[in-house]
């Protein structure tokens, strides 16, 4: 398949379109929305460039703390890590869960919001 | 006459039994904001009101945890009697004002918004009389008597996990860092205190600022009665400190005033760590809010780009817990 332009540089152009076109048209609730619609494209090129990495150490991650190798699903994953602190087998003071669930909501908030102040937080008691 | 003149037609009517003879012809507008309430600016002029009516007039189901209109007109008289700054509540709708359900309160002027009350500098003295005036305000509020609050729903902290985890599951979700903090919370739950009086939402975009502090606490939909650590825990959430993050109540102030004050109005006197439990199940419940409102756009109800967004704020409230649940655990 082509990739020219790319998916990054397609969605780059429409959130310029957006930034200098449309959202100085705007006034009000379709100008708010407008700025929500930029970001949205902004978590979005975010996404694009970190999932990859993001999901593999996780992955990565998530094989080691449930001793399960062969496992390479993530939502899988996921819902026995949900079980197993569900049911104790897993606490806060287990080493390594509060670390592995950091680093996974690292990830997430460098995405989705990488201004918040909580990363700030998180990022200085690390 | 078309809906909308009707409407203004008797708005103007209630206005004018309101103030009285020689009250001008109102102009009104729609202020931005409530989204569950219509808000309504009127003012002839001379005389000011605000209204709140429940959207189009009709009450509707209660199927989430907010009060009635009337209810709420009940509670911020029963509130400004015990010396909370409140709006004066002028006119009750009634059957016959054709308007549905709502009341008519006096307009308090000042800044409900965030942003400047944390940053402009008119409201830097306000800034530092803000967190004694939210603890003797708490204390007033927890205060009221419960004696003719009767309908008012009960929760207190435990109950508040239960009905928010329901919510969580109902979602079939997996997100293992809510499931630790549920688990904690459920571990680590202090003692009740109260019950009380609870406002339940009690933080800035709720909270009207002049330059001199707190004028006046507004959207009193969330009250119950419950634990008044549940509001005094609310405002110290990450996420309403808008950023001003070092700031733990409201990003404007320290907990200590607060605390001291409403010891002073209250006789409980509560240290920071009390308020722990309480900020780590507020920051669940947001965390379950925000997945409540993206569910909105899942589900088809509300397709705007705005309750699409609102999913990517979950992550925020995330690593809140997580922060928490370190610190805890330090």
């Amino acid at each position: 398949m082509h990739n020219q332009p790319s998916q990054s540089e397609l969605i780059a152009a429409v959130k310029q379109f957006i930034d200098e076109t449309a959202k100085p048209q705007l006034q009000g609730h379709a100008a708010f929305h407008a700025r929500v619609a930029s970001n949205v494209l902004a978590i979005l090129l975010r996404d694009l460039d970190a999932r990859a990495n993001n999901d593999a150490d996780e992955l990565t991650r998530l094989q080691e703390l449930l001793d399960a190798p062969d496992v390479t699903d993530l939502e899988t994953l996921n819902r026995s890590l949900c079980e197993a602190i569900q049911a104790r087998e897993l606490t806060a003071s287990t080493p390594g869960l509060l670390g592995h669930l950091k680093a996974t909501a690292v990830a997430q908030v460098e995405v989705d919001q990488p201004k918040y102040s909580g990363l700030r937080t998180a990022q200085s008691t690390r | 006459m078309t809906s909308e003149q009707d409407f203004n037609a008797r708005l103007t009517q209630v206005f004018g039994q309101i103030f009285g003879e020689g009250t001008a012809e109102p102009e009104f507008r729609r202020l931005s904001g409530g989204a569950s309430q219509e808000t309504w600016a009127i003012s002839d002029g001379s005389n000011q009101a605000i209204l709140r009516r429940a959207p189009g007039g009709q009450a509707r189901e209660q199927s989430s945890a907010a009060i009635d209109l009337n209810q709420e007109a009940v509670l911020i008289e029963a509130a400004g009697k015990e010396g909370v700054p409140v709006p004066k509540v002028l006119h009750v709708l009634r059957e016959e004002d054709g308007l549905g359900q709502g009341f008519f309160m006096s307009k308090v002027e000042g800044e409900t918004i965030a942003r400047p009350i944390l940053r402009d500098a008119q409201f830097a003295t306000a800034r530092s009389a803000l967190p004694a005036q939210c603890g003797a305000a708490l204390a007033q509020i927890h205060a009221v008597s419960l004696d003719r609050l009767t309908s008012l729903p009960h929760s207190d902290g435990l109950q508040q996990l239960e009905r928010y985890e329901e919510i969580y599951r109902g979602f079939d979700a997996p997100r293992p860092i809510f499931e630790l903090a549920m688990a904690w919370l459920k571990d680590n739950a202090p003692d009740p205190i109260g019950p009380v009086l609870v406002h339940g939402d009690f933080r800035l975009g709720n909270l009207m600022v002049d330059a001199q502090g707190l004028a006046a606490v507004l959207d009193w939909e969330l009250a119950h009665i419950g634990d008044p650590r549940e509001d005094i825990s609310w405002i110290c959430v990450n996420s309403w400190r808008f950023g001003q993050t070092e700031n733990r109540v409201g990003g404007f102030g320290d907990l200590e005033p607060l605390l001291d004050a409403y010891a002073a109005g209250s006789g409980l006197q509560l240290a920071p760590q009390d308020i722990d439990w309480w900020e780590m199940l507020g920051s669940l419940k947001w965390g379950v809010m925000c997945m409540l409102m993206y569910e909105a756009f899942r589900s088809g109800s509300d397709p705007s780009v705005e309750r699409a967004a609102i999913g990517r704020r979950v992550s925020e409230t995330e690593i809140d817990l997580i922060n928490l649940l370190e610190a805890a655990h330090a």
